[in-house]
């Protein structure tokens, strides 16, 4: 390596040992066909699936693939605003942009009729008594404020169904 | 070295905007014909590479949910690249000679109309000196062409000539997203985009997808009536400050096409990616390529330019034309980082 000769204006100067360079870029971001049309249902007060024409799987919210067949899911299916609990997790730590009194718990509902759990919230429980294969129903937030957003679901809560037997929900854990 | 080809390209229409389709179902459909054109199943598949950009679709890890496409299941042998799908064949092609596969499905996708490609691009730039000035990708190559121009290397219309003729050849391409007939001189006429930039120097924005599958030795020949041999394929990348660089040339191209073996034979056709008209004479040059030899018959990057995708591109219509017995021997070309930063280069033949 050459010896580095700084000009004389530099030298004796404090060296710069770091940078502040933000960055921000703005997206507009495509939910593509399955999954607007799943949207749109929502907004409906519908719940739509879309099942795999080779393993027969119904996967919600829908992406237009099935993931094991890298087949295009056409056929809608409507489900349920039942579900059970696969698994959960109680939040006890609060985090930045937190809305909800702690703690509360975060779930995957599998919906029946589905293959695949999504996440959402459950309430109207004590954290506590939440378990795997407790039987739960959709709360709609009022009619007037329903929007294509799962945020229209306010939460789930227990809907008092004995617990669903665990080889209906084995493979979604 | 084990014998490998290209022996099915397929490609999604190239559009300027695709707001109907998330990358996964962009994707599907030509992956099922990428498949369909080599006469097999996913299950005949023992290795898939993927390229495609976080920065691009704005979100982390954003190739995982496209691998929905090729129905990973049970677990498949897969890799990415944050490159162009160009340098995933090359991953593919490099794996392929250690033994371990002899089928490999390679794809590729862009959506660039999510975000403002100008100032995506420039995240590619180093750190520190550059990339907080956020000098955009037009302004970048622009600056390339005046160099190029103001040290005699081409003219204005040496350029205009480029995008005349991509867009005449794209007419018969059903996939570009530009085509049509025009006059040099009235190009020429029209306001600057990006002084030297004409917008007809430029390439279109893109949202798009392709794939090819690479067989190797006898698998190939019995998937494919006339596969596109890989003869030499080489990679080569110039240092990240543009101060460094001499931007009238692609030195980095010239290495890579000596090492590739293009000047080993007589070359009838070469598919180069130039997103700007002026890299092509650049290319066309570091290549030695002569003025008998069709370049981009398809049109080119200035009549689609996919991000991730286009360098892919190039290399499926060199191999195509190939497999179709309209040329024994073909150079396929991709670029990547800005003003010509990374090249790759690729020599196909027939039997």
């Amino acid at each position: 390596m050459p010896e580095l000769v700084l000009p004389d204006r530099l030298r004796g100067v404090e060296p710069v040992r770091s940078i502040r360079t933000p960055a921000r870029l703005d997206y507009e971001f495509t939910a593509g066909r399955a999954t607007s049309r799943f949207l749109r249902g929502v907004a409906e007060k519908r719940l739509l699936g879309q099942r795999c024409p080779v393993c027969r799987k119904v996967y919600v919210p829908p992406r237009g693939a099935c993931p094991t067949d890298g087949v295009p899911t056409e056929e809608e299916v409507e489900l349920g605003h039942t579900g059970t609990v696969t698994t959960f997790c109680v939040v006890n730590v609060q985090f930045y942009g937190q809305a909800m009194e702690l703690p509360y718990v975060s779930a995957l509902i599998l919906l029946d009729g589905s293959d695949l759990p999504i996440m959402h919230l459950l309430q109207e429980v004590s954290a506590d008594d939440v378990h795997m294969g407790m039987r739960v129903e959709a709360v709609w937030v009022p009619d007037d404020e329903i929007e294509p957003t799962l945020e229209s679901i306010r939460y789930f809560r227990p809907n008092g169904e004995p617990d669903a037997p665990w080889d209906s929900y084995k493979d979604n854990v | 070295m084990r014998d490998i080809a290209v022996i099915s390209f397929a490609q999604s229409p190239q559009v300027r905007r695709q707001p109907d389709l998330n990358e996964v179902e962009m994707l599907m459909p030509v992956v099922r014909d990428a498949l369909a054109g080599a006469g097999i199943t996913k299950d005949r598949v023992d290795f898939v590479c993927s390229a495609s950009s976080d920065y691009l679709a704005g979100q982390a890890f954003s190739f995982v949910m496209t691998l929905d496409a090729v129905g990973p299941w049970p677990p498949i042998s897969e890799s990415h690249v944050d490159m162009d799908g160009a340098w995933a064949a090359y991953e593919a092609w490099v794996k392929m000679q250690m033994g371990h596969v002899d089928v490999a499905l390679v794809y590729a996708y862009g959506k660039s109309s999510p975000g403002d490609i100008r100032r995506v691009l420039t995240r590619q730039l180093d750190p520190y000196y550059l990339g907080p000035l956020w000098p955009d990708s037009v302004s970048l190559a622009a600056l390339q062409a005046r160099c190029g121009l103001d040290a005699g290397s081409f003219t204005k219309a040496d350029m205009a000539e480029v995008a005349a003729r991509s867009r005449r050849d794209a007419k018969a391409n059903a996939w570009a997203q530009l085509s049509g007939d025009d006059d040099p001189a009235e190009l020429l006429g029209r306001d600057e985009l990006v002084s030297p930039l004409h917008v007809h120097d430029c390439p279109p924005v893109t949202d798009g997808a392709a794939a090819v599958v690479l067989a190797a030795g006898d698998v190939a020949r019995e998937l494919c009536a006339r596969p596109a041999w890989i003869r030499g394929i080489d990679h080569r990348i110039e240092p990240h400050a543009l101060g460094l660089r001499d931007l009238t040339r692609s030195v980095s191209t010239e290495q890579a096409a000596t090492a590739a073996g293009v000047a080993d034979g007589p070359v009838q056709l070469a598919e180069l990616h130039a997103p700007f008209t002026h890299q092509e004479l650049i290319l066309r040059s570091a290549l030695g390529l002569g003025d008998d030899v069709v370049v981009n018959p398809s049109g080119g990057a200035l009549c689609a330019n996919a991000i991730m995708t286009a360098g892919l591109i190039r290399l499926g219509e060199a191999a195509s034309r190939v497999t179709a017995g309209d040329a024994d021997r073909a150079v396929a070309h991709a670029t990547s980082g800005p003003c010509l930063q990374q090249n790759l280069v690729c020599v196909l033949e027939g039997e």
